[in-house]
């Protein structure tokens, strides 16, 4: 094995192939055309984008799925998808799949963006959408930072979180406080269901399935906006191992942005 | 049907939801408004739906995903509300994806964005300029075929007296009557149902391979494409302009619009006494009408250019003729408080008054 020893761990060594490496099994999901995506190592997108299409599998909608996806890190999975994807501009896909589902009301319709996305760039689109209880289903990855550029802050950024512009940790003086979007979506009249999952560990990745197969659901019935805001690792744009991030998620972000359901819902007690 | 009394935004709207067109989004702007008011009114009965947009940001927005499903959509404002669309325009452009927005301008000093525009990269968008309102209704169908037939945005310019003059009209549809063939022409829309194939649709402006074809994103290729179907656009559409008196003319007046509708009554009125004048009306702004005005200017000692603005199409022209002609600007604002771009200026008598000096000026040189 290509391994050494640095410190007190054993690293495998990822800059060259090993000579003997042999997949062992093909895990790449259904719906994802390639498995090794572009994303760094420990990045969460990709879980989450990969429970939302296994949810759309499990619905049986694959094949009048249109989702819409926005401007990030996790637009690299926006041609690594085998359901029909719309490219929004940063911000503006609420508005996208607001007509594409008005045209289209049969269809499974789905936004994925991240909080530079949807919180800074786009907030009055999604909160528009949610207050006229658009019949979509908008997906949120929040990690907090514009990972794409390298790490800086966002409207989601957690009081003391450390960005690449913010290099002492948020300051709430300096830089103003958070906006707890899915809080804010849940209070709007025109949301049926909002939720708060994360994938920093086997549990909540679980949990936020049943979220993401819940706002779908919600769709479906026709009873309006529906979303879940997932909160995804991001150690490059944390600046922490990648080994360290999803405990930097349960123990700083998730203690500002609180993970369950918010408005809502047909999932079992335990998640609410 | 019969002519009918209709005001310039009904046949607009009319002759839109006449040619399928099954969505429109907008947010209320003076002397848009009337069109978004109509649409509201006119397409739900259709099946069709029309958005009461957050903002322009929206309209476009919605607008953008409705044609992404292979409606026919539009949107519209005026040239402040399209200020705000600009980065959509051209996205959508490089995203290749048709789309019908209608700039009921305050005055004509939106020539430059809807000719050249505010958007980013290398775009263009048709511009159709109609100065009555039985012009615009023939060129609402035009503007739709050249939208899908190139797959880009198209603009139809007007201004406040274009939305706000009435006249006897007829509206005609097209001969299909239902959205389902326009759809059908259009492998690229999104319906869903690719998903699962193996192949599912992707419809970008960063580009169309899909992971699985091991090239990443295809974008500098994406780009070139756009980029020579935009060339390809330009060279093929064949640009029109109403041309009149010009065969012997000393001076030849360049205008577009309700102006070019003045200055075509003026010009005909000195021709009446004797004057040796003739006009230009460019119907297509881009492309120009380069060649007709080349012909028109070709005999004649002077073009004079007359615009509600401070000198924008006169560019255009001045890249007509390329100095084989002077070419003077005899246009200005005409606003009054409302800044709505209906001021004194657009008056008969007073376009008169400056042809008739340039003219003198020309004769005595």
């Amino acid at each position: 094995m290509d391994t050494e020893l640095v410190g007190q761990r054993v690293v495998l060594r990822t800059d060259r192939r090993p000579d003997d490496a042999t997949l062992v099994d093909d895990f790449t999901p259904e719906l994802v055309d390639v498995g090794a995506h572009h994303l760094c190592p420990g990045c969460g997108e990709p879980i989450a984008i990969r429970s939302a299409v296994e949810c759309i599998a499990e619905l049986g909608a694959v094949e009048r799925t249109i989702s819409v996806f926005g401007i990030g890190c996790y637009t690299a999975f926006s041609n690594n998808l085998d359901i029909e994807v719309l490219q929004a501009l940063h911000g503006r896909a609420p508005s996208l799949a607001t007509g594409v589902k008005r045209m289209r009301p049969d269809a499974l319709v789905l936004t994925v963006q991240g909080d530079g996305d949807m919180v800074n760039e786009g907030l009055q689109e999604v909160l528009h959408a949610a207050a006229r209880g658009e019949n979509i289903t908008c997906v949120l990855l929040n990690n907090g930072v514009f990972g794409e550029t390298g790490g800086h802050i966002t409207s989601t950024t957690v009081l003391g979180q450390r960005t690449k512009n913010t290099l002492d940790g948020r300051d709430a003086e300096r830089d103003g406080y958070p906006i707890l979007i899915g809080d804010l979506i849940a209070s709007m009249g025109g949301t049926a269901y909002a939720a708060r999952g994360a994938v920093n560990d086997a549990g909540n990745v679980a949990r936020t399935r049943r979220m993401l197969a819940a706002a779908f659901a919600t769709q479906e019935r026709g009873e309006g906006f529906s979303f879940v805001e997932i909160l995804t690792m991001c150690p490059t744009g944390w600046f922490i191992e990648t080994q360290e991030s999803p405990d930097y998620l349960a123990d700083v972000i998730a203690g500002t942005h609180q993970i369950g359901v918010l408005k809502g819902g047909d999932v079992p007690k335990g998640d609410r | 049907m019969a002519r009918r009394l209709m005001e310039g935004s009904e046949a607009i709207a009319e002759a839109m939801v006449a040619v399928d067109c099954r969505f429109f989004a907008g947010y209320p702007m003076t002397p848009f408004t009337e069109i978004l008011e109509r649409m509201a009114e006119f397409l739900p009965p259709v099946g069709g739906v029309c958005m009461n947009a957050e903002s322009e940001l929206e309209a476009i927005g919605m607008a953008w995903g409705a044609a992404a499903t292979g409606a026919r959509a539009a949107t519209g404002s005026t040239g402040q509300g399209l200020a705000l669309m600009q980065e959509s325009i051209s996205e959508m452009c490089t995203a290749r994806i048709p789309l019908v927005v209608i700039n009921m301008g305050r005055g004509q000093g939106d020539y430059f964005q809807a000719t050249r525009g505010g958007g980013h990269g290398d775009y263009r968008t048709p511009v159709l300029a109609p100065s009555t309102v039985a012009e615009a209704v023939e060129l609402v169908p035009l503007a739709f075929d050249l939208a899908d037939r190139w797959r880009n945005p198209v603009l139809i310019y007007g201004d406040y007296y274009l939305g706000h003059t009435s006249q006897a009209v007829e509206v005609q549809s097209k001969d299909h009557a239902s959205t389902g063939r326009a759809v059908a022409d259009k492998p690229w829309a999104l319906d869903g149902s690719t998903g699962g194939s193996g192949r599912a649709k992707l419809l970008s402006s960063l580009g169309e391979a899909k992971q699985r074809d091991g090239v990443g994103y295809d974008l500098a290729e994406h780009l070139e494409r756009a980029g020579a179907a935009t060339l390809e656009m330009g060279a093929g559409i064949e640009p029109f302009c109403d041309v009149g008196h010009c065969d012997d003319a000393d001076l030849v007046v360049v205008a577009f619009g309700t102006i070019g509708r003045f200055v075509r009554w003026v010009v005909k009125e000195l021709r009446s006494e004797g004057h040796r004048v003739g006009y230009v009306r460019p119907i297509t702004l881009f492309p120009f009408p380069t060649e007709a005005v080349v012909e028109a200017a070709a005999g004649a000692r002077s073009v004079a250019v007359y615009e509600n603005n401070l000198g924008q199409m006169i560019d255009d022209v001045r890249l007509s003729v390329l100095g084989s002609c002077p070419v003077e600007f005899i246009g200005g604002l005409s606003m009054d408080s409302s800044g709505f771009g209906v001021g004194p200026e657009i008056d008969a008598p007073k376009i008169r008054a400056r042809i008739l000096a340039e003219l003198e000026r020309v004769e005595a040189r």
